[in-house]
Order: C-alpha cells, then sequence, then structure tokens
C-alpha cells in the first residue's frame, strides 16, 4: 500500500536512498543537493540504516570512493550538483568504463562561470556523452521512483553502467509537493540484494580494476560500453513495467501528453513539462491541437521512438535549459533532429534555449513558444532554428 | 621474532610477481614486494595505485603483477577511492555479508606526484577519516612516469625537464617539501620513514607495524629512480645507504606523536657523497658553485638537527 506523503525533491530522494539502504555513501555538500547528504547523514546517526557514509573532503573523491565501494562489491550512492558534478568529472568517465552500476542523485544547476546557483542543465549536459544512463525527473514523485528503479536497470548484467538520476535545482528539489511513498519492506524486495560477480573483497576470487588499457584493447572495451548503452534500453522498460505493476506508476523512455493528434508540439525535460502540461490544456480548451513530449531517458537516448512519437506533428519546438555555445543549437534540440533525420522525417523544428541560471520560464513564455509554433506552421517559414526564451530585451 | 631476511624470503612468496615491466635499477619494485612480504600469509589485501609509474608497469592490460585485489582509478585519488573500498568493507562486515574469519588489509601507493602534489588532498582527506588503511609514499622525486619533471619532493638544484639546469636558473631553486612532518602533523597511530637498505629490515618491521596498526597509517619511503637521478643501475642499494648515512633521508618513525630516529650515523657523510654519483646534481659540483653544495648541506643539517629536536622533545 503506498503512504501519502509530502516531500520536497531532496527528501524524496534521501527517503528513497534510505529505503534502498546502500552499503555505502560518499559525497560533498553543494547547493541545491547538499540536503540529501544532510538527511542521509541524520538515517546514519540513528542508526535506521547500515550505510558507512564517507564524509570526504570533495566531490572528485566522492566518485573516487563510490568507484572504489562499488568495485570493492558494495552499493555505492552520491549526490551533486553543477561545480561538483564538474570536479568528479574525471571520476564520472572513470566510474562507468569500470562497469560499476553507482547511482548519482544530480539536482540540475549552473555550471560557474560566473557563479550561479540555481536551475539549468548544463552541469548534466556536460557528461551527456560519459557512458552514464541519464534519468530526469519532472517532480519529487519522479525523482523517487527514479531511483527506486536505478540499481536494478545498473546492475543487470546486459547493462552494469552507472544511473544519474536529474530533478530541478531548487524548483523540484526545494518544493514541497505531494508524493506516494510505497512500503520499505516492499522497496527492498523491488530493489533486491546486490550479488556482484567480481569485487575486490572476495579473497577467493582477487581482481584487479583499472588497468592501462593500450591500442589493443580499449576499443573493443569502449564497444562494449556502447552496446550496453544499448542494452539498456530493454532494460529500462522491463524495469519500469515491473515497476508500473508493483505501484501503478507508469513510466517509459518519455511522457506523450497528449501528444497522439496534436499538430504542435513541445519537447522538454524536468520541471518545465509541469508548466508545459498546464498550457497545453489551456490550449487545448482554446481548440488549439498542441501536445508535450517530455524526455525521461535522456541516456541512452530513445531516438526511433522519439522520431516516430514526433512523425505526425506540423512544427516542433525544443526547449534546451542549457547553451551548447557551438552557433547551432542546444544538445536535446541535437539529439531529436539527428533522430529525426535518421528517420527519414522531416517535421520543422526550432529549438529554444531557455532558464539559463534559474530565470524563471512561465506559463506566458511556453504559451509564445506555441504561438511561434502556429506561425511555423501557418507560413512553412523557419527564420532562426536557434533561439532563446525569456532573455532581457535589452541583452539582445 | 627476529628479523631474518633469508628466512623471509625464502618462506614468504612474493605478492608482486616477476615480469612487471619497472626499470632495471628502480627502488619502487623493491619497495612494493618487501612492503607486501610484511602481510600475514593467511590476510588478503586490496592494492589501490595512484597513476604513475608502478601502476602502468604492473597492470597493462590483461595482465597484473598483483596477486592481491588491485584498484587503480586516477592519478590523485588512491587515498580516496581506497576510503571506498575500506567503507564498503566495513559496512559488508558488519551486515555479515563478509566471512567472519577473512581479514583483508588496505594498501595505497603512489608516487611523490600522486602524493605530495595532485594527490596530498585526496590523501589527507583519507588520513583525517581514519580509515583503516596504509597509504605508501615511494618517491623518487620527480614525475617520471611523465618523464622526469619536477614535483615538490625534487630536492633543491636537483635538474628536472621542468626545473633544467640552466645558465640563469640552475635547476629547482626550492628545497623539497616535508611530507613525512605533513603526516604527522595529522596525529596518525604511526608515520614513518625509510628506504630499502642493508637486508630491508627496517623496511620490513615499519610496514608490518604500518599494516597491522589499526587506523590509518603512513609510510614515506625512499625509491631512487635510475633515469631521472642519473645514476648506474646496479647502484640502487648504495644510492639507498647514502641517502641514509648523509641523512639526506633519516630513518625514522612517528608513534603515537612520539619521534623515534631509528638509525643515527656515527659519522654523518658529507652531502656530496649522495649527490655525486647522480647526474641531476652534476651541475653543483662546477667550479663556481660551490655554494650550492654548502646550501644543500645547511638545509640536510638542519632538518636533521630538527628531527633530533623532536625526538627528544617528544619523548620527554
Amino acid at each position: 500500500m503506498s503512504i501519502r506523503e509530502r516531500l520536497s525533491g531532496n527528501e524524496a530522494v534521501a527517503t528513497a536512498m534510505k529505503q534502498i539502504n546502500p552499503d555505502v555513501v560518499a559525497a560533498f555538500p553543494i547547493t541545491p543537493s547538499t540536503e540529501i547528504p544532510q538527511y542521509f547523514s541524520t538515517f546514519v546517526a540513528n542508526g535506521s540504516v547500515d550505510t558507512e557514509f564517507v564524509a570526504v573532503e570533495s566531490e572528485h573523491s566522492a566518485m573516487s570512493a563510490c568507484i572504489g565501494a562499488e568495485s570493492a562489491g558494495s552499493r555505492a550512492m552520491t549526490a551533486t550538483s553543477a561545480n561538483g558534478l564538474s570536479l568528479m568529472w574525471e571520476m564520472i568517465y572513470i566510474a562507468s568504463s569500470l562497469r560499476l552500476p553507482i547511482v548519482l542523485n544530480l539536482v540540475n544547476r549552473a555550471v560557474s562561470g560566473p557563479l550561479n546557483i540555481h536551475c539549468d542543465h548544463s552541469d548534466a549536459m556536460g557528461v551527456r556523452d560519459s557512458g552514464w544512463i541519464m534519468l530526469f525527473s519532472e517532480n519529487n514523485q519522479e525523482a523517487y521512483d527514479n531511483n527506486l528503479m536505478a540499481h536494478k536497470i545498473a546492475e543487470n548484467e546486459n547493462v552494469q553502467l552507472p544511473v544519474m538520476i536529474c530533478q530541478d535545482g531548487f524548483i523540484t528539489s526545494h518544493s514541497i509537493e505531494n508524493i506516494e511513498l510505497e512500503e520499505d519492506s516492499e522497496v527492498k524486495k523491488f530493489v533486491g540484494e546486490y550479488k556482484p560477480e567480481h569485487y575486490l573483497l572476495n579473497k577467493k576470487e582477487p581482481i584487479a580494476v583499472g588497468p592501462l588499457d593500450l591500442q589493443a584493447y580499449l576499443f573493443e572495451h569502449k564497444a562494449q560500453q556502447g552496446e550496453a548503452m544499448k542494452a539498456a534500453k530493454q532494460v529500462i522498460l522491463d524495469v519500469s513495467k515491473e515497476f508500473e505493476n508493483w505501484t501503478g506508476r507508469s513510466y517509459s523512455f518519455f511522457e506523450k501528453y497528449k501528444l497522439d493528434d496534436a499538430e504542435i508540439a513541445i519537447v522538454c525535460m524536468n520541471s518545465t513539462a509541469g508548466t508545459t502540461k498546464s498550457v497545453v490544456d489551456e490550449l487545448r480548451n482554446n481548440g488549439i491541437k498542441a501536445g508535450l513530449l517530455k524526455i525521461r531517458v535522456y541516456r541512452p537516448f530513445p531516438s526511433e521512438e522519439v522520431a516516430k512519437a514526433l512523425s505526425n506533428l506540423k512544427a516542433i519546438a525544443v526547449l534546451d535549459r542549457s547553451d551548447s555555445l557551438n552557433a547551432m543549437g542546444g544538445a536535446l534540440f541535437e539529439d531529436v533532429v539527428s533522430s529525426m533525420y535518421v528517420e527519414k522525417i522531416n517535421v520543422p523544428t526550432v529549438n529554444y534555449v531557455y532558464g539559463i541560471g534559474g530565470r524563471d520560464t512561465t506559463e506566458n513564455d511556453i504559451k509564445s513558444v506555441y504561438e511561434d509554433l502556429q506561425e511555423i506552421v501557418k507560413t512553412e517559414k523557419i527564420d532562426n532554428p536557434y533561439r532563446y526564451l525569456g532573455l532581457r530585451k535589452e541583452a539582445k | 621474532m627476529a628479523y631474518n631476511f633469508k628466512e623471509i624470503v625464502a618462506n614468504k612468496p612474493s605478492r608482486f610477481t616477476e615480469g612487471h615491466r619497472m626499470c632495471a635499477g628502480c627502488g619502487a619494485p623493491v619497495v612494493a614486494r618487501h612492503i607486501l612480504r610484511a602481510l600475514k600469509e593467511e590476510d588478503h589485501a586490496v592494492i589501490a595505485n595512484a597513476t604513475g609509474c608502478m601502476e602502468v608497469s604492473t597492470f597493462i592490460y590483461p595482465y597484473s603483477a598483483w596477486t592481491d585485489s588491485f584498484i587503480h582509478t586516477a592519478f590523485e585519488s588512491a587515498g580516496a577511492t581506497l576510503s571506498g573500498v575500506e567503507a564498503a568493507y566495513k559496512s559488508l562486515k558488519k551486515q555479515g555479508k563478509l566471512p567472519e574469519d577473512e581479514h583483508t588489509k588496505f594498501i595505497a601507493f603512489g608516487g611523490d606526484g600522486g602524493t605530495y602534489d595532485i594527490g596530498l588532498q585526496s590523501l589527507s582527506g583519507a588520513m583525517e577519516r581514519g580509515h583503516d588503511m596504509v597509504y605508501v609514499c615511494y618517491d623518487n622525486g620527480a614525475y617520471m612516469n611523465t618523464g622526469i619533471q619536477r614535483s615538490s619532493a625534487t630536492p633543491q638544484f636537483a635538474d628536472t625537464t621542468t626545473s633544467p639546469a640552466g645558465k640563469v636558473i640552475p635547476g629547482k631553486m626550492q628545497p623539497r617539501k616535508d611530507l613525512t612532518k605533513i603526516l604527522a602533523g595529522h596525529h596518525l597511530p604511526y608515520v614513518a620513514q625509510s628506504a630499502a637498505i642493508n637486508n630491508m629490515k627496517d623496511l620490513y618491521e615499519k610496514a608490518e607495524k604500518a599494516i597491522y596498526t589499526e587506523g590509518p597509517t603512513f609510510l614515506n619511503v625512499l625509491a631512487p629512480c635510475p633515469r631521472g637521478w642519473n645514476y648506474q643501475t646496479e647502484n640502487l642499494m648504495q644510492i639507498n645507504k647514502l641517502a641514509v648515512e648523509t641523512c639526506y633521508w633519516p630513518l625514522y618513525e612517528i608513534v603515537d606523536g612520539v619521534y623515534h630516529v631509528n638509525y643515527k650515523p656515527a659519522k654523518k657523510l658529507p652531502i656530496e657523497e649522495f649527490l655525486k654519483p647522480q647526474k641531476r646534481f652534476k651541475h653543483m659540483f662546477n667550479p663556481g658553485n660551490e655554494w650550492m653544495i654548502e646550501e644543500f648541506q645547511k638545509e640536510v643539517d638542519s632538518r636533521w638537527q630538527e628531527l633530533l629536536d623532536l625526538e627528544e622533545i617528544t619523548n620527554k
């Protein structure tokens, strides 16, 4: 039986971690994810978990310790944001290349500089090619649910890759909303015991981890990582189905919101999807066929499925909460248009970079995007496919 | 049981095998092999290694020279990585997920680059948090793996590829960092400085104490580098001995804050004896550069005196 509660996004994650009861948590505080290790160390101090909490001296050491702990044969988790992830960057690649199913909660925040503590996705986008599975969460419920599913996905024998769960800094990490929690015992049953095949602490079979890997084998090892990422797609679907059978809450690669008969649609991730849903409802009331595609699984990118889901539209706007500063478009935009091109789907598509450094994105902003899309449908013209949304007028 | 070199080598198989690719005349494998001999045979060990000569020469996929479990992640993270392994061990033991009668010891190896410099923060953190592990620095006094660049462990005036002895600047201008004292400042139960000399009794006994003292312990071991120091490979043991006999590299240990100088030469040799066989100091012997040798000697003397003073103060 689900339990009704009211929790912030960070509380929801900490609660999931408490129920999962990982063997090791190593973390370093950084706004806005600080509360996660804070709440969690209270659980440790009160003996409500078996976890060894390693209060490391930096995020670089947090990920290093997680790598050590997971290689040793234990379950390891951590949380961070922005510059914390930047400092971890070297170890992020090492974690995935060693095929360690570590779970990291990334509370999205703008990467410096200049210094800013508020939400955007520049931290996540910086590691999008690092070989981590990346799940995005619209709200506290999805952040909680993604945590419950993460270990099962990561530890699957065909995957063995780390998982990063994203949610929007402050917007969802610090907002208290209703949430449905599952019983501790049910969570433990679903997540299961971690039984790695090879691990450092196995005296009967010592292993060596992290070699010098030169021209002879590195290519093969990278190709295996790539295959694991492809295999993760089916595993994510299977685990999501199993989760739905248990909780009744349904997940897939993405959520289609009033998309099937839509003519114009927005593609976005995390909390902005909530704002967009509200606008879609209003537009639908006015007879405008608006829809939304909310990406949940960003890595592996479900390219064929995304392309198919967007194939019947007349115009699409992809919203990127991070600028790639490449004079071409944001990361999600590139992924979406590449997916459509490969599937030979030709729908006029524009990109909006929005919400940088915690800039509010209001319903009016989202409405203006749908108005632009209507104009594109009418004129069949796109003057500039790479735009800003919500930028101060004088900055132009 | 009294230390017997022959018996130890004969009866305790090496846990660091032949076939690794470290240079002839390198001090590091000698140090690693002998330290691992101090493990009880029945104990399992997890070895962590910072990126460096030792790592890239002993674990080239798919071959490993380590018979115990081994992990390498990055240059600066051996301390933090092994923290995670040790935390996992504690957690799994506590939960009854590992056999009760099995014991695992945790040993990190890092060169001076990975320890004095880029890995200092990770080492300091691991030691402060009190993980039950030994961190061994094999100090060869420069970034040898990348081709002999200066480190903060490089002795003053040494000629390296980033502190070359030039016409205007005669080598590295700064004296070396005293890492052993920095670790002493962490108030660890056991900190020691050693070198592979004579029958390696000093190294073995310190390794044994470091491994079997509960909590975080640190060993700083001199590990000459034939390429960087530029000596004849067969002279490795002689170089080690001269480092100790000149008091350039004193053998001492700090047990719960109390200093013990383990060897005081009856007749301290002049520093030239240590400097002369190494081409990295060649320019110090050019006419007009006598001041460099004098300055070097002064530094060695003052550090040696400081050590003797610390021994006296802490034993009061």
